[in-house]
C-alpha cells in the first residue's frame, strides 16, 4: 500500500481564539517497502500528520473547509492509502485501522487493561475478522511479547503500571504488531529506552520490516537513528515538508539542517570538522561506512608509506 | 556525621531498599551514595534499573523499606520534613502528562510556587522567568492538553524551576524534546548548576549527556554498580554492554578505527575525534 498525501491542512481548534495551524499543506508520498523517517523540530506537525495515517485525525474535516474561491492557491485534500481514499466518509475506518498500525509518541496511553496479556490480546480481538481460538490468541500474544524482547512468563500477568516506562513502551508496540498491520507508523519508538535498548527496537523494526509490516514509518528527533535505518526522509517545517530525500542526501547539506535548528548525525560532524582540516570523506554517514572510509584513507596512508597525502577518495 | 558535612551534602543515601510490593523483588537493592551540594550527577543505567524509583525516594513520594536517606541532613521518612524535603527538591517526571495540572499553562507552572507558599507577588514573575527559560512564553495562556509533546515537556521543565528547587531532579526530562530543544534546556540546567550553585541530578539515556556531568552513577538492577567521572565510566564498553549501556556515539567510532589499528587516543567528542584522525593522517611518515 503506497500512501499518497497532497495538500493536508489540520487546524487545531478552528475558530477559537486558541486555533493554531498545525499542518499547511503537507504533500508527501511514502512508498510500499520503504524504512521512512520523518523528522522536524518540536511543534512542526510531524504527530499531526501521522495521526491522519490511521484516521485518528480526519482530513474530511480539512476539506469541509476547503473553499476554491477563497484560496485559489490551496487545492483539494488528498489522502490515498492503498485502495483507502480517507477523504471519503464513506472509508472503512475499521478496516484500514488493521492495516496501519500506530505506536503513539506516549505509548502509555494505549495501555490500559489490568495485565499485560490483556493489553496485547486487546488489539488482537478489536481487528481479528473471526475470534481466534484461545490457544491461538495465546500464541498470538506470546509471539508478540517476546519479539519486543520481554520475558513472555515474567510479564503476561503483570499491571503495565507496574512496569518501568521502558518495559512499557515494549508492550505497547508489542499491542500494535500483534495485528501484523502493513504498515507501522511509530512515533519516536525508541525515546525513553536505554541505549542497548534502543539498538534492539531498532533492530527490531528491521526484523518486522522484512517479515511482519512491509511498510515502517518512525518519527524521530535522532539524526543517528535516521542516518543508520531510513530509506528515505522528510523533513518538516512549520506544518509543511521541507524536503523529503535520502539521509545522505540530506545531512550531505547540513547547513540546511542548522538553519532550521535540528541537529546532523554524529558521523556528519566528525566529517565536517576533518573538511576543515583538509581531510575529505565521501559517506553514507551510517557509523560502519564511515568507519569503513576512514580505515581505508589510514590504509592507504600505510601502505604508501612515506607518501603522506590524504586527498579525496 | 560532622555537622559541617550534613551542611554539603545535598543527597544521602545509606544502605537504602525499597521493593513496590511484598512480593516483588528489591528495586533498589542496598544503594549508597552521596550527591554534594553544588554537584552535577548524572544516573545512568538500564531501563527498570531502578533511575526513577531513586528520584521518587528522594522527595518522599515514596518511602524506603529500609535504610536512611537524608536531603540536606533531613530525613525524609520523617513526615515533619516533607513539606522543606519537597521544596528543596523538585523532580521533572519521564512523562510530561502525569505532572499538568491545569488547564492553562502559566497556572501549570504556578502550582509547584502557590504550594511552597511562594507569596503572591512574586509568583508571576517566577512564572515569567520560568516560562521564557524555556522559550514557552508565547504560551502563557495556552492550554497543556494542546501542546505537542516537546512543548508539554518544556512546561513541566518551567513548573519545576518556578519553585526555584535547590536540587533539580530530570528524570529523562529532555526524551521528548528536539536536539535543539534538548541543548538549550541542557544550557539553562548547566548555568544554573554553575552559577546558582544548584544541586543537578540527571537521570538520562543519552550518553553523550552523561558527559556534561561531574559525576556518573551507573544503575544495575538495582545496584550500584559504577560510580566516577564520565570520562573514566565511558572506558570499558563491554562492561558497559554488560548493564545496558554503551560507550557515546563517537567513542564507539573511535574504538572501531583503533581496532583497524589506527593509533588514536581514546575520544568522546566529535572535533577531538577529528583532530586525532586528521593528525594521524596528515603526520609525516
Ligand atoms: N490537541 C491539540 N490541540 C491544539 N493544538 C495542538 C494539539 N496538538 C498539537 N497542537 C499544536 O499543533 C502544532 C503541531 O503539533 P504536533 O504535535 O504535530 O508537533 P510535533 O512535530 O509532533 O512536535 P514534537 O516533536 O514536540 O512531538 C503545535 O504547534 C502544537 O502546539
Ligand atoms: N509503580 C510500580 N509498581 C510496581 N513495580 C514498579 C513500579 N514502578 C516501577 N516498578 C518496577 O521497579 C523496577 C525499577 O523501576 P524504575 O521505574 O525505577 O526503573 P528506571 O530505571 O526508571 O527505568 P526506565 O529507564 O525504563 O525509566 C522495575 O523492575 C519496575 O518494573
Ligand atoms: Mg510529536
Ligand atoms: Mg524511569
Amino acid at each position: 500500500m503506497d500512501i499518497i498525501a497532497k495538500n493536508i491542512t489540520h487546524t487545531y481548534n478552528e475558530g477559537s481564539p486558541f486555533s493554531s495551524a498545525a499542518l499547511k499543506g503537507v504533500d508527501l508520498t511514502i512508498r510500499e517497502g520503504e524504512f521512512f523517517g520523518i523528522i522536524g523540530h518540536t511543534g512542526s506537525g510531524k504527530s499531526t500528520f501521522v495521526q491522519h495515517l490511521n484516521a485518528l485525525i480526519r482530513v474530511y474535516t480539512a476539506e469541509k473547509k476547503y473553499n476554491p474561491k477563497k484560496d485559489k492557491n490551496t487545492e483539494k485534500p488528498v489522502l490515498q492509502i492503498g485502495e483507502f481514499d480517507l477523504t471519503d466518509k464513506k472509508c472503512d475506518f475499521n478496516a484500514l485501522r488493521a492495516k496501519v498500525g500506530m505506536v503513539f509518541q506516549y505509548p502509555e496511553y494505549q495501555l490500559f487493561a489490568e495485565t499485560v496479556f490483556e493489553d496485547v490480546v486487546f488489539g488482537l480481538r478489536n481487528f481479528a475478522k473471526e475470534k481466534p481460538t484461545k490457544e491461538a490468541e495465546e500464541a498470538a500474544v506470546q509471539q508478540a511479547i517476546e519479539i519486543v524482547g520481554l520475558d513472555y512468563a515474567d510479564v503476561k500477568d503483570k499491571s503495565p503500571f507496574d512496569l518501568s516506562g521502558g518495559q512499557k513502551r515494549r508492550v505497547a508496540i508489542a499491542g500494535v504488531i500483534v495485528t501484523h498491520p502493513e504498515i507501522l507508523v511509530l512515533d519516536e519508538p525508541a525515546a525513553g529506552l536505554d541505549p542497548i535498548g534502543k539498538r534492539e527496537i531498532m533492530e527490531l523494526l528491521h526484523k518486522l520490516h522484512r517479515d511482519w509490516c512491509r511498510t515502517i514509518i518512525v518519527v524521530s528527533h535522532d539524526m543517528d537513528e535516521i542516518s543508520e535505518n531510513c530509506s528515505r526522509v522528510a523533513v518538516f517545517s512549520e506544518g509543511k515538508v521541507f524536503k523529503c530525500c535520502t539521509p545522505q542526501e540530506l545531512f550531505r547539506h547540513s547547513e540546511e539542517l542548522e538553519a532550521l535548528g535540528l541537529d546532523i548525525p554524529l558521523t556528519a560532524k566528525v566529517q565536517r570538522a576533518l573538511a576543515e582540516r583538509g581531510v575529505e570523506i565521501e559517506t553514507d554517514f551510517t557509523r560502519d561506512d564511515f568507519i569503513a572510509k576512514v580505515s581505508a584513507l589510514f590504509r592507504k596512508k600505510t601502505d604508501k608509506g612515506d607518501d603522506g597525502s590524504c586527498g579525496k577518495m | 556525621m560532622d555537622m559541617q558535612e550534613t551542611e554539603s551534602v545535598a543527597v544521602r543515601f545509606e544502605n537504602v531498599k525499597f521493593k513496590y510490593d511484598q512480593n516483588s523483588r528489591y528495586a533498589l537493592n542496598n544503594v549508597s551514595f552521596s550527591v554534594k551540594e553544588g554537584e552535577f550527577v548524572a544516573l545512568i543505567g538500564h531501563n527498570g534499573s531502578g533511575k526513577s524509583t531513586t528520584a521518587r525516594l528522594i522527595n518522599g513520594l515514596l518511602e524506603a523499606t529500609s535504610g536512611k536517606i537524608t536531603v540536606f541532613g533531613k530525613d525524609v521518612s520523617d513526615k515533619k520534613n516533607l513539606f522543606e524535603v519537597r521544596k528543596s527538591a523538585g523532580i521533572v517526571f519521564q512523562n510530561p502528562d502525569n505532572q499538568m495540572v491545569s488547564s492553562i499553562v502559566e497556572d501549570d507552572v504556578a502550582f509547584g510556587p502557590e504550594n511552597i507558599g511562594v507569596p503572591r507577588e512574586e509568583i508571576g514573575e517566577r512564572i515569567e522567568w520560568a516560562l521564557s527559560v524555556v522559550g514557552m512564553t508565547a504560551y502563557r495562556n495556552s492550554s497543556p492538553a494542546r501542546l505537542s509533546g516537546g512543548q508539554k515537556q518544556r512546561i513541566a521543565i518551567a513548573g519545576v524551576l518556578a519553585i526555584k528547587p535547590k536540587i533539580l531532579i530530570l528524570d529523562e526530562s529532555t526524551a521528548m524534546l528536539d536536539p535543539k530543544g534538548r541543548k538549550e534546556i541542557m544550557d539553562v540546567v548547566l548555568r544554573l548548576n554553575k552559577e546558582e550553585k544548584m544541586t543537578v541530578i540527571m537521570i538520562t539515556h543519552f550518553m553523550e549527556e552523561a558527559l556534561l556531568a561531574d559525576r556518573t552513577v551507573v544503575l544495575n538492577r538495582g545496584k550500584i554498580v559504577l560510580e566516577g567521572e564520565p570520562q573514566d565510566i565511558f572506558k570499558n564498553s563491554e562492561l558497559l554492554e554488560t548493564y545496558n549501556l554503551s560507550l557515546p556515539g563517537i567513542g564507539y567510532i573511535c574504538k572501531q578505527l583503533q581496532k583497524n589499528g589506527m593509533a588514536i587516543r581514546d575520544c568522546l567528542y566529535p572535533e577531538e575525534l577529528a583532530e586525532e584522525i586528521a593528525s594521524l593522517l596528515q603526520e609525516e611518515s
